[in-house]
């Protein structure tokens, strides 16, 4: 494999870059291997990279149904944060933002992180309270997060309508400056490009159609292009994990739902920083393209379908002109919609579970993204010890028999409110 | 935009309307019923991948709660009906 590097681009200029080596092998799947990670996303890439770089494991493949970040990686709204005030989060979290920091340089793989920051805007005392009290758990556990008044929020997003007179006034907002965004599909190459150069097998266009149990522990997984042994078997497969654990007679709390995000024609630079509203639910940034990407709430029915429909767009475009009236001169461009594994508090599940062998990462609802590198991480080290990381160990799937909920929200059992 | 038939008022547009739960999903009896199945009913959810039955609510209209067949892959709509009919007689 070649290291990028500006001596490899020179070189390659010679040629025209016509002999750019393929950035993963593409090989037949073998009939076993020690661990088969179903979904090949930004969560089984990472996991399958850490799993070598970290634990020496490489008999790994990753098998993926349709092509790499065809899933939420390559559909979100890449907004990199580490802003949670509840414990089991914060920290998990906040290693992932680490690992953020570092990733490019440790791919050799530009996943353009871009800490623009990230701006959660107040719209009434209520939520200046819970967001000071937010940013107050966040600095005592050593994360960045600075009050800001209308004044200073005015100053650092001159377009955003700060006066009075919207329908959400603006009061002030709490920023974490190291947060930002990140190239999606980046993350998923990246990751991918540096499992390959361990040896591992990365497998596209296999779905995996059965997952095979025998007396309590699992034996491997049937596949569109053949059955594949395999010692353990981890799935990471977002909004399709109530379906992949059916296979394995698991009933999940989870709900599966669609969330849909869009962007505009691409503009001159106009918002260095990612702006989101709780009130208005949008969420907005300008991509490095000059796009601006909207995102809000899910359409709230269940749904596969990977599309949403008219009102919820229609409804996320409101809000945003509401913030930012100049933005309602420019056009839409391209809407698409993501499945989302919602979880019933709002917290990710990564996990081992009663069947020897068998491996849960999901529950990832609107924020996983963020994740990718942390959940990896944490994943990895769950598989490869058959126990989990002292970062995840409040994800385990029965916190919600235990009653050890992680939520946020305070909304209670609910797919809708997170 | 989905067109969802109310079967008090008929063709309206999805924003009338409000999913609210799986139609099939039944309260265990709270007297009787030990703590894995009351964890079962409050937390777990078949999320199924095809057709199924659901409840909405038409809240911007005659505010009644109604039945509805549909498929979570496509969005179509199977059929829908009123609370009281036997629509659900068979499911599970
Ligand atoms: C519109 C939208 C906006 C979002 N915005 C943000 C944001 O701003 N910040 C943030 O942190 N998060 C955001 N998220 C959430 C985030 O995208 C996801 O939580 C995250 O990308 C999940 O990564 P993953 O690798 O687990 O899943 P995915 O990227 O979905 O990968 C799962 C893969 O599994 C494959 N698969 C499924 N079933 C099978 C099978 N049977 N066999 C083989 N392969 C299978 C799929 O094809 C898919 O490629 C957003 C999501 C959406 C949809
Ligand atoms: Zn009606």
């Amino acid at each position: 494999m070649t290291r990028y590097s500006i001596f490899s681009l020179a070189r390659n200029a010679l040629s025209n870059h016509q002999n750019w080596p393929k950035v993963w092998r593409s090989p037949e799947p073998k009939s076993r291997y020690e661990i088969v990670i179903i979904g090949g996303g930004g969560h089984g890439l990472a996991t399958a990279y850490y799993l070598a770089k970290n634990h020496g494991i490489k008999n790994v493949a990753v098998v993926e149904k349709g092509w790499l970040g065809g899933g939420n990686t390559g559909r979100n709204t890449t907004i990199v944060r580490s802003n949670y005030g509840q414990p089991g989060n914060t920290l998990f979290y906040e290693k992932s933002m680490q690992l953020w920091e570092g990733l490019s340089k440790d791919l050799n793989y530009n996943v353009m992180m871009s800490h623009r920051g990230v701006l959660n805007l107040a719209h009434n005392d209520a939520q200046i309270d819970a967001f000071q009290r937010r940013g107050n758990t966040m600095r005592i556990n050593n994360i960045d997060a600075e009050w800001l008044s209308l004044n200073q929020v005015q100053v650092l997003v001159p377009l955003l309508n700060c006066s009075s007179r919207t329908r959400f006034p603006v009061k002030g907002g709490l920023l974490q400056p190291r947060a930002g965004t990140a190239r999606h599909d980046a993350v998923a190459w990246g990751f991918a490009r540096g499992a390959d150069k361990y040896g591992i097998d990365i497998i596209q266009n296999c779905e995996v159609t059965g997952i095979d149990v025998h007396a309590g522990e699992v034996k491997g997984v049937q596949t569109t292009r053949g059955p594949i042994r395999a010692t353990k078997v981890a799935t990471a497969v977002a909004g399709h994990t109530a379906h992949l654990c059916e296979m394995v007679g698991m009933r999940m709390p989870l709900e599966t739902h669609v969330l849909q995000a869009m962007v505009s024609e691409p503009i001159k630079p106009c918002l260095n920083t990612v702006v989101t509203s709780g009130a208005a639910h949008v969420y907005i940034s300008q991509s490095d393209k000059g796009e601006l990407v909207f995102g809000g709430d899910l359409d709230f029915y269940p749904s596969y379908a990977q599309r949403g429909n008219f009102p919820r767009i229609e409804d996320v475009a409101q809000n945003v002109v509401s913030l930012f009236p100049a933005f309602g001169r420019l056009r839409l461009m391209r809407t698409w919609g993501g499945i989302m594994d919602m979880s019933m508090d709002g917290s990710p599940i990564i996990s081992t579970s009663h069947i020897k062998g068998f491996f849960i990462n999901g529950g990832w609802c609107y924020g996983g993204f963020k994740a990718t590198p942390g959940s990896g991480w944490v994943y990895a080290h769950t598989i490869a010890n058959d126990a989990p990381h002292e970062l995840n160990i409040k994800f385990a799937l029965n916190r919600f028999e235990s009653g050890a909920l992680i939520d946020e929200s305070g909304n209670g059992a609910t797919a809708k409110a997170h | 935009m989905m067109l969802i038939t109310c079967p008090w008022c008929g063709r309206r547009a999805q924003t009338e309307f409000s999913y609210i739960d799986d139609a099939t999903a039944r309260r265990p009896n709270m007297d009787s019923v030990n703590e894995a199945e009351h964890f079962k009913f409050v937390y777990e959810r078949d999320s199924r991948r095809g057709v199924q039955y659901e409840l909405w609510h038409h809240h911007a209209g005659c505010g009644k709660f109604f039945k509805i067949h549909r498929d979570t892959i496509t969005h179509e709509i199977h059929a829908t009906s009123k609370l009281s009919n036997g629509f659900l007689e068979g499911v599970k």
